[in-house]
């Protein structure tokens, strides 16, 4: 068996009276790519802190890398590679005074050449000399991944890497991450985007502090038992009213020329749509298989509803 | 890699990354080269006061009965303090050299004798001048003192000698800066203003950069410890410095011909130190502050004592005791008897071991303090 690279139980975190991070119990495997996901403000980024030690738990235990999460920070920030959320580098340091910089904190051996490495793997070699305050976005994750990556981490955290760059970057950037999977190295990553959930190996789902869902992709979606549907035909705007009034329908999404329709209970949500179809001859009714979105959607309803 | 080697591949990272940022930071350079010569020229005027209670040694070598109603008048005219445990001129030269006593009096032997004869019999005074204002009017006073005091005692038959002109004569010398010029006074305190100000204010600001530009957070994520930061970020601008005092000093000699009495080297040893401690401090207060503003007020907070309590704006003898005591606890106080000592009066080391030891002090405090409050952790 594996060993876990983060092993950590009932974690918790207050800012003041907030409690942001409750009972969070965590278990990812060495090697594995583990997608941390959630709404804005569901905790990602403090429970991501507390993992490599930037933070301090309130209460709870564990391990990163074997190393204690309260006790050994040091040990953790030699071993953990973290890109934050914010581009957090220097940005009146160029691309290369950056690397070299990070090199000497972690004391990277000889360092020029595993700077010069750096600039090449990661296409940065001709902008060594550019100011960091200068590039875009894509180039300045290119740069914190890179920086993170430079003392050889075994284990990375990555907050949000991909927010605000454009799909050709975040494709290369996956590339590189399933890369860097494959030779040991576990991946943490926070995201937004489904379809960077699903090149996970597995997920976790956070809403206000709350972990609501932990495993694959398929695991959670089976076993969340969602039913979902597609509608189409003319004049989808108007039956979306009456579909979203029909019990048993908890959302109807517009995609295109298809609405999606999904119910908590899939049984319910079957009768509703018999019902709908028998009135609506003019559209299609097909059952089809809920998505991710489907599901972390359906959660945080359920989080909302409770809260009221 | 070993540990210290891994310590001092950190510290050596943080040297070259403020480095270079200095450099980049056009405003901030220009401001530190800027400043001094702008204040130089701005306090190149004098700031007067009057200040009373002065430490005076008294030499007497003269057993009649005028030279005791002599040091009773002194004494009665709140200017001078008598220290009494100096009883040879050699101690009490020492003491005049160090600046412990502000003034040296002394009796002759046949003092008494002489004023009864009517021979006018020399009084001499020796002052420590280097801060004209701190002895001009207890200079002025004594003329005055020593004829109320003497009229008292010459009557009956002495009468006939006390009226018309003194019956003593006052032999005054002003040392170390003997036309009593206010510029060798403020210009060497102006050295210790600016290096205070900048210094403070300059590193006061260098963390609470990190934490609001959000680089603090990648900085703390990596295994730099507390002590590498801080001596990382102080040492470029000890640099700086040097650079600031070398400009001042040039001045000084140049443009008011201050003279340079002592060794260069210890000048240079004493401002190190004083750089260091100031630096220090505005580290300590960086950790300290959640923002620049706060940093920047809390630097002025401390700047504003020390321009008034150190003796630079005010003669320190003259001020009242809570804020002579008040006063001792700044490193500027101590920073400005030190480089008095060394340009003016070529005091050495072991002369000047008072003035040194209480800036050790601070310098040591301060990292401590620093040090206990810097923030490992973003909590
Ligand atoms: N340093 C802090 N002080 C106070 N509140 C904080 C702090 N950091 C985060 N929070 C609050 O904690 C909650 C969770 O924040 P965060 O962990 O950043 O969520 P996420 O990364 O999932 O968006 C938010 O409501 C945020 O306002
Ligand atoms: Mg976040």
């Amino acid at each position: 068996m594996r060993a876990l690279a983060i092993d950590v139980h009932k974690l918790n975190k207050h800012f003041g009276a907030k409690h942001v991070v409750r009972d969070l119990s965590l278990h990812v495997l060495g090697g594995e790519i583990f997608g941390f996901l959630g709404p804005n403000g569901s905790g990602k980024t403090t429970s991501i802190r507390m993992l490599c030690g930037l933070l301090t738990p309130d209460s709870g235990s564990g391990t990163c890398l074997g190393h204690d999460v309260v006790r050994e920070t040091a040990a953790i920030k030699r071993e953990v590679g973290y890109m934050t959320q914010r581009f957090s580098l220097w940005e009146d340091l160029t691309i290369g005074e950056n690397l070299d910089f990070i090199g000497r904190m972690y004391g990277v051996r000889s360092r020029t050449a595993a700077v010069a490495r750096a600039l090449d793997r990661f296409g940065l070699a001709e902008r060594s000399d550019q100011l960091a305050g200068t590039l875009s976005g894509g180039w300045k994750q290119r740069l914190a991944l890179a920086a993170c990556m430079l003392h050889e981490p075994r284990l990375l955290l990555l907050d949000e890497p991909t927010a605000g760059v454009d799909p050709k970057a975040r494709r290369d950037f996956w590339q590189e991450i399933h890369a860097l999977a494959a030779t040991g190295v576990t991946v943490l990553v926070s995201t937004h985007y489904m379809d960077e959930a699903e090149r996970c190996h597995r997920l976790a789902y956070l809403a206000s502090g709350r972990l609501l869902a932990m495993g694959t992709a398929q695991e959670i979606v089976a076993r969340r038992g969602l039913g979902a549907w597609a509608v189409s035909g003319p004049e989808l705007s108007a039956i979306t009213r009456t579909l979203e009034a029909l019990a048993g329908v908890d959302h109807v999404t517009a995609f295109g020329n298809v609405l999606h329709v999904t119910g908590r209970d899939a049984r319910s949500l079957g009768e509703a749509m018999g019902i709908a179809a028998a009135s609506h001859p003019a559209h299609r009714f097909e059952p089809v298989a809920p998505g991710l979105e489907d599901v972390f959607i359906s959660l945080m309803d359920e989080v909302r509803d409770e809260a009221r | 890699m070993s540990r210290i080697a891994a310590s001092w591949s950190r510290f050596t990272g943080i040297v070259v990354k403020e480095l270079i940022q200095l450099r980049r930071d056009r405003l901030t350079f220009g401001m530190m080269i800027g400043i001094p010569v702008l204040q130089l020229l701005l306090f190149g005027f004098a700031i007067n006061s009057d200040p009373k209670h002065l430490p005076t040694a008294i030499l007497v070598a003269d057993q009649g009965v005028f030279s005791r109603t002599l040091v009773a008048g002194l004494q009665n005219s709140g200017y001078f303090d008598v220290v009494r445990s100096l009883r040879h001129e050699d101690e009490a030269r020492q003491a005049l050299r160090a600046g412990q006593i502000q003034f040296l009096v002394q009796i002759p032997y046949d003092f008494s004798r002489r004023l009864v004869r009517g021979e006018r019999p020399a009084l001499l005074v020796e002052a420590d001048a280097t801060d004209p204002a701190a002895t001009s009017n207890a200079l002025a006073a004594l003329s005055g003192v020593i004829d109320t005091a003497l009229a008292h005692d010459l009557k009956g038959p002495l009468a006939a000698l006390a009226p018309g002109a003194s019956p003593v004569e006052l032999r005054v010398h002003r040392r170390y800066n003997p036309e009593g010029l206010t510029q060798y006074n403020i210009v060497p305190g102006l050295l210790g203003v600016i290096l205070t100000m900048t210094m403070v204010l300059m590193t006061g600001l260098a963390m609470t950069r990190e934490r609001e530009r959000g680089t603090f957070e990648n900085l703390l994520a990596t295994p730099a410890r507390p002590l590498e930061v801080m001596t990382g970020k102080i040492v470029p601008y000890i640099l700086i410095g040097l650079i600031q005092v070398v400009l001042v000093l040039i001045a000084a000699r140049w443009l008011f011909a201050v003279p340079l009495e002592g060794s260069i080297v210890l000048l240079f040893l004493v401002v190190l130190l004083f750089i260091a401690t100031n630096l220090a401090l505005g580290i300590t207060i960086s950790s300290l502050a959640r923002n620049q503003l706060q940093a920047m007020q809390m630097t002025f907070f401390f700047f504003l004592p020390s321009i008034l309590l150190s003796g630079f704006m005010f003669p320190f003898r003259g001020m009242p005791e809570w804020a002579q005591a008040l006063g001792s606890i700044l490193p500027l106080t101590h920073f400005l008897v030190l480089v008095r000592g060394i340009l003016l009066k070529g005091s050495t080391t072991t002369e000047l071991w008072p003035a040194l030891w209480p800036i050790g002090a601070f310098l040591a405090a301060v990292i401590a303090i620093g040090l206990l409050f810097y923030r490992r952790t973003l909590d």
